[in-house]
């Protein structure tokens, strides 16, 4: 069977996957957040030299992880949109960047209320934790641009640059605990393996699923809204039922 | 093993349940906030047909 893809690069085409698609993806989040909660508080033993403290990494790498990939997707939604001069490409780089934002900013909170107990401090200027927070303000300061600008496609194409200079802080946060000296520790889930007990994998696993889904069921719904203003003055959106009632 | 102690979290109750209670508070927020957003953007979208009828 042939999908024609194109069909739902539309706005108007998408806007009703998009709906359709939403309960997909924001009840499964639910519940695998449920779940992974449960394994990491009730199943998951006690960290050895952490003690309980370490549970937090549960929703701390999730929410790190993402918060860099979202900035990579987000980039690639700008950079093709910039390039083809697709409306749903850059629609979906502005759907994105709250989340992300918000991504980021858990990931620095949990790790400010790990690290006082842990290390004696909220904060330090480490390289991951610096450029963690540089990851934040290039999210605010693509909203902040954006939002700045009246003209939307003007808007999307300062936006886009803006996204594609910064993606090359993500490989900075990500490799930042190889390359220099850094208080934060390295990861445990290498490619080579992990000495991690499975309980704690098995739940930072099923809290990374969730919270993906979170962000894909989150930012369709905000992509609707974004569409259906942008495309306001457009024939499909006066004739939608949700408007016509 | 009693609630008490659970959520003692052996003394670092303070740090893992600021840690969920806030990711929770902020996901939350921003829930409603999409919410409201698609909310209100109808309501724009209806008053502009209202006044696109009037003319």
């Amino acid at each position: 069977m042939a999908i024609n893809w194109f069909k739902y690069s539309a706005p108007s085409t998408f806007y009703g996957l998009a709906g359709k698609l939403v309960p997909w993806f924001a009840w499964p989040a639910a519940l695998l957040f449920c779940v992974g909660l449960y394994i990491g508080f009730f199943v998951a033993p006690t960290d050895v030299v952490q003690g309980e403290a370490y549970r937090i990494i549960f929703i701390h790498v999730p929410a790190s992880i993402l918060s860099m990939f979202i900035y990579l997707i987000m980039a690639a939604y700008a950079a093709l949109g910039l390039i083809f001069n697709t409306r749903l490409s850059a629609m979906m780089a502005t759907a994105l960047a709250p989340t992300g934002a918000l991504f980021a900013f858990i990931s620095l909170w949990t790790g400010a209320l790990w690290g006082k107990p842990m290390w004696g401090a909220w904060w330090v200027w480490d390289a991951r934790l610096t450029s963690e927070l540089i990851l934040l303000f290039l999210y605010l300061g693509f909203i902040a641009l954006q939002a700045s600008i009246e003209d939307t496609r003007r808007a999307d194409r300062a936006g886009a640059l803006l996204a594609i200079v910064g993606s090359v802080n993500v490989p900075i946060i990500y490799f930042s605990v190889k390359w220099w000296n850094t208080l934060h520790q390295g990861s445990t889930i290498k490619f080579t393996g992990t000495s991690m007990h499975i309980a704690m994998q098995q739940a930072m696993f099923t809290m990374l699923v969730a919270c993906w889904l979170y962000v894909i069921a989150i930012s369709l719904v905000r992509v609707r809204s974004i569409i259906l203003e942008r495309e306001r003055n457009t024939q499909w959106v006066k004739e939608l039922a949700e408007i016509k009632q | 093993m009693n609630w008490a102690e659970f959520f003692a979290m052996k003394g670092y109750g303070f740090y893992v349940w600021g840690s969920y209670g806030v990711a929770l508070l902020v996901l939350l927020l921003e829930i409603v906030l999409v919410r409201h957003k698609r909310t209100i953007t109808l309501q724009q979208l209806r008053l502009m047909r209202d006044v696109g009828d009037e003319e």
